[in-house]
């Protein structure tokens, strides 16, 4: 229902560009709007489970940052072979991830603080410790075979990191509503005591969502350097907004509870097609920010409407069953 | 609603009676401006009365005291009270002014403690209190109280009697909601009873009685208000506390229950019973006390842990601890154990689908599908999912806390007939209640709570409703 609406508002975007901007559709242009979604895409299916449990992770940019600089030092160090530095760097990145990840929630847990303001410190300690590790300065002349997985396309326009990106959403669309672990995020978002009281230890289940997306970012940091063959301490700022972004443009509600992997896939689809096809148009950088801003009010004024009328088509549904 | 006319007279207690769902609520929401009619007219005082928005209704002098308290809790008595309209001084909160209003109007309705008091750390009675105090202040014409008594002991209610006697001599009229029947013959002048949303008639109290007011309640007469079956013989011990002392607590609490035992726990709100409960079950932290399964010591630190021994607590705020609204009928009958629906992780949504079925069959819960959301369900059918979830749990120690507060009288009857099965079935059943005829008129045994002490044990034969009552002051003197 809600998905089918971000599906349509999707669908219009793309059949509006094809028509008014010639070059929208060309493979090459494909090509790319699946290579600007990916990274988002990634964050955001990690922040879709942190906001369903009703959390937010602010840290996800930064943490992107530090396993990203982290899995690139061992990249290029001499004293590590090719192949054994890649499969290194890459644990290296998922790990540090779920690090963090697991502090936000168990420190967010233990002291029963909102997640806001714990991974608000914990953003600037994970920028902090890259900015420090690398002195700002930039790494590149990555492996070769590292960097060239990050351009491969398949068919011809379509990137292997968007598959990448493509299987986490999958992998968590059947998480959530497949699995008891889903089950829990679903029911502790909606209301936690109720859980608790059911005899569950409700914050394991708070930690892990947080440990999940910490590991997203570890994942984008790879993912990034993969693409862009360099890493330096201040990539990623902002991703987290931009993943927060998607989620809620896909229908999520910010109070946790309801919401879907599915709707966080097109809400990040919608963002990346709008903002392709702005650029197209020739429209500045610093409009189509502001048109982006103005589609996530719209996009939650308009979940507001739908929200009222489904309440009262299924009301008049309850009322006709109770009269019976 | 349906064409529903009614008249309110000056200075008299309107009572309005009803199952939950007969529109009670809905015709005060009216009155209040929240809901606007679609069709028909009002008059106050003869004048056409159209309120369009809630401040229309205040301005008006028509004040609701509201079920869910809406207060500010972290502000003091005072600024609760006059919030709305503060006495000033050149544009600056004249605090004098308004704590001495605020005494004398805490003096007024017979609320102790000062005006610069805190809302958070009242007890409900006393909350109410400062909601009527509000409606005082303002100069109310007509004040509903929607269920004030709910969560009231019996002197608080007394008390709540004696301010809206008062209020009508002033000639204040007070539209009054209510479940407890009693408290009709007592406070109110004329009884107006509604049934799925339209009026059935109404009459003036010394007309009429209880069971009449259920008949036209329900639409037809009720068996007997509280079932007991002497057949059911309780067996062995199966649960035992020893010196149980929860937070905050300042005595040791003991307690036994047996198989097939519907235990009553009777006592004053804020008498510690339900603090014991929670405590039992792990929902909060205790200091100290031991618990014994069939003899058997077992620790419980969490819900976790009650749960895992088949221990379960079913509590009195069904909507924030209970149930999760939100969600399905079987999504909230399932939680409780997952394990039974699901293999490797992996959820079976036809085994679901299949359970939650049963159990909504097997306990009679009036819903269009198991995939309904549990908050468009009725009061009682709420209350039968819970226990429905419980037993998909197979509890064996089913703790209730107000089992039936805030339910109509059609279903706490099935409410009573389901904890009767329960505990035929040899489980053990706690009922806290501070409904003393109901504990008396289904238990087998009552243990009553005074000022956080266990103040005496009834058993059914000597069961009496003045020592019981004693037994729950006499900590207090």
């Amino acid at each position: 229902m809600r998905e089918a609406g971000i599906g349509i508002a999707l669908i219009l975007l793309i059949v509006f560009f094809l028509i008014f901007s010639p070059n929208f559709g060309t493979t090459s242009n494909w090509s790319n709007i699946f290579t600007q979604i990916t990274l988002n895409n990634i964050i955001a299916v990690g922040m879709t489970f942190v906001i369903l449990i009703g959390g937010i992770d602010l840290s996800v940019g930064s943490v992107l940052a530090l396993s990203a600089v982290l899995s690139a030092t061992i990249l290029v160090s001499k004293s590590i072979s090719t192949s054994v530095a890649i499969p290194l760097s890459i644990l290296t990145s998922f790990g540090i991830g779920i690090i963090i990840g697991f502090l936000n929630g168990a420190i967010t847990e233990k002291w029963k603080i909102h997640s806001f303001v714990i991974t608000l410190g914990m953003m600037n300690i994970a920028r902090g410790a890259a900015l420090e590790y690398t002195d700002a300065a930039t790494i590149y002349q990555l492996p070769k075979v590292f960097v060239k997985f990050g351009s491969t396309q398949i068919l011809g326009f379509i990137p292997a990191i968007f598959i990448v990106a493509l299987i986490l959403v999958i992998i968590g669309h059947f998480i959530l509503t497949r699995t008891v672990f889903g089950r829990f995020v679903y029911t502790i978002g909606n209301n936690e005591e109720a859980v608790r009281l059911s005899g569950h230890n409700t914050s394991v289940y708070k930690i892990s969502t947080f440990a999940i997306c910490g590991l997203m970012a570890g994942i984008a940091g790879v993912i990034y350097i993969a693409r862009m063959s360099v890493a330096n301490a201040s990539i990623g700022t902002g991703y987290e907004l931009n993943a927060i972004t998607a989620v809620i443009i896909g229908g999520t509600s910010f109070s946790g509870g309801k919401g879907s992997m599915t709707g966080t896939f097109l809400g990040a689809c919608l963002i990346g097609v709008l903002n392709n096809g702005l650029i197209l148009r020739g429209v500045s950088t610093f409009i189509r920010q502001m048109i982006v801003g103005l589609v996530l009010i719209v996009a939650v004024i308009i979940d507001k409407y739908r929200k009222k009328i489904s309440t009262a088509m299924q009301d008049k549904m309850v009322n006709q069953f109770y009269k019976e | 609603m349906k064409n529903v006319s009614l008249d309110i007279r000056e200075g008299e207690v309107h009572v309005l009676v009803g199952e939950n769902g007969a529109g009670k609520s809905t015709l005060v929401k009216i009155l209040c401006g929240i809901y606007t009619p679609n069709e028909g007219e009002m008059y106050l005082g003869g004048k056409r009365f159209n309120p369009q928005r809630p401040l229309d209704a205040i301005q008006a002098g028509i004040r609701m005291v509201y079920q869910e308290f809406n207060m500010l809790p972290f502000l003091s008595i005072a600024e609760n009270i006059y919030f709305e309209k503060f006495p000033s001084k050149r544009g600056l909160v004249d605090y004098r002014t308004l704590y001495q209003n605020t005494e004398n109007i805490m003096k007024e309705v017979g609320l102790n403690g000062s005006p610069q008091d805190p809302v958070e750390f009242l007890g409900v009675a006393q909350k109410v209190l400062v909601q009527i105090a509000k409606a005082i202040s303002t100069e109310a014409k007509i004040i509903i109280l929607d269920e004030p008594t709910a969560a009231l002991t019996s002197k608080e209610t007394q008390r709540l009697f004696d301010i809206v006697r008062q209020l009508n001599k002033k000639g204040v009229t007070v539209i009054y909601i209510s479940h407890r029947l009693q408290e009709i013959l007592e406070i109110g002048d004329r009884v107006t009873v509604l049934r799925n949303g339209e009026k059935v008639d109404t009459q003036e109290v010394k007309d009429i009685t209880i069971p009449g007011i259920v008949k036209m309640m329900i639409g037809r007469d009720m068996e007997t208000e509280y079932p007991f079956d002497p057949d059911v013989k309780t067996g062995q011990e199966v649960f035992r506390v020893e010196e149980l002392k929860y937070r905050g607590g300042k005595n040791t609490i003991s307690l036994s229950l047996n198989r097939g035992e519907l235990l009553g726990i009777a006592g004053l709100v804020g008498s510690g019973r339900t603090e014991t409960m929670r405590a039992i079950f792990g929902a909060d932290k205790r200091i100290q006390g031991k618990i014994y399964l069939r003899n058997k010591k077992i620790t419980i630190k969490s819900p976790k842990d009650a749960v895992k021994h088949r221990i379960c607590l079913i509590t009195e705020d069904k909507k924030m601890q209970g149930l999760i609204l939100e969600m399905p009928c079987s999504v909230n009958i399932t939680i409780t154990d997952l394990t039974q629906i699901a293999k490797l992780g992996l959820l079976n949504y036809g085994k679901e689908h299949k359970v939650s079925k049963e159990l909504i069959k097997e306990f009679a819960i009036q819903t269009p599908s198991d995939l309904q959301l549990v908050k468009y369900l009725s009061g009682g059918n709420q209350q039968k999912v819970v226990i429905a979830k419980w037993m998909f749990r197979k509890a064996d120690i089913l703790i209730f806390d107000e089992p039936t507060c805030g339910i109509d009288v059609g279903a706490k009857y099935e409410i009573y007939l389901l904890l009767w099965r329960i505990a035929a079935q040899g489980k053990g059943v706690i009922i806290v209640s501070s409904n003393l005829p109901e504990l008396i008129g289904i238990c087998h045994r009552i243990i009553v709570f005074s000022n956080g002490k266990v103040s005496g044990e009834v058993e059914r034969d000597n069961f009496n409703q003045e020592e019981i009552l004693s037994l729950a002051y006499q900590n207090y003197i």
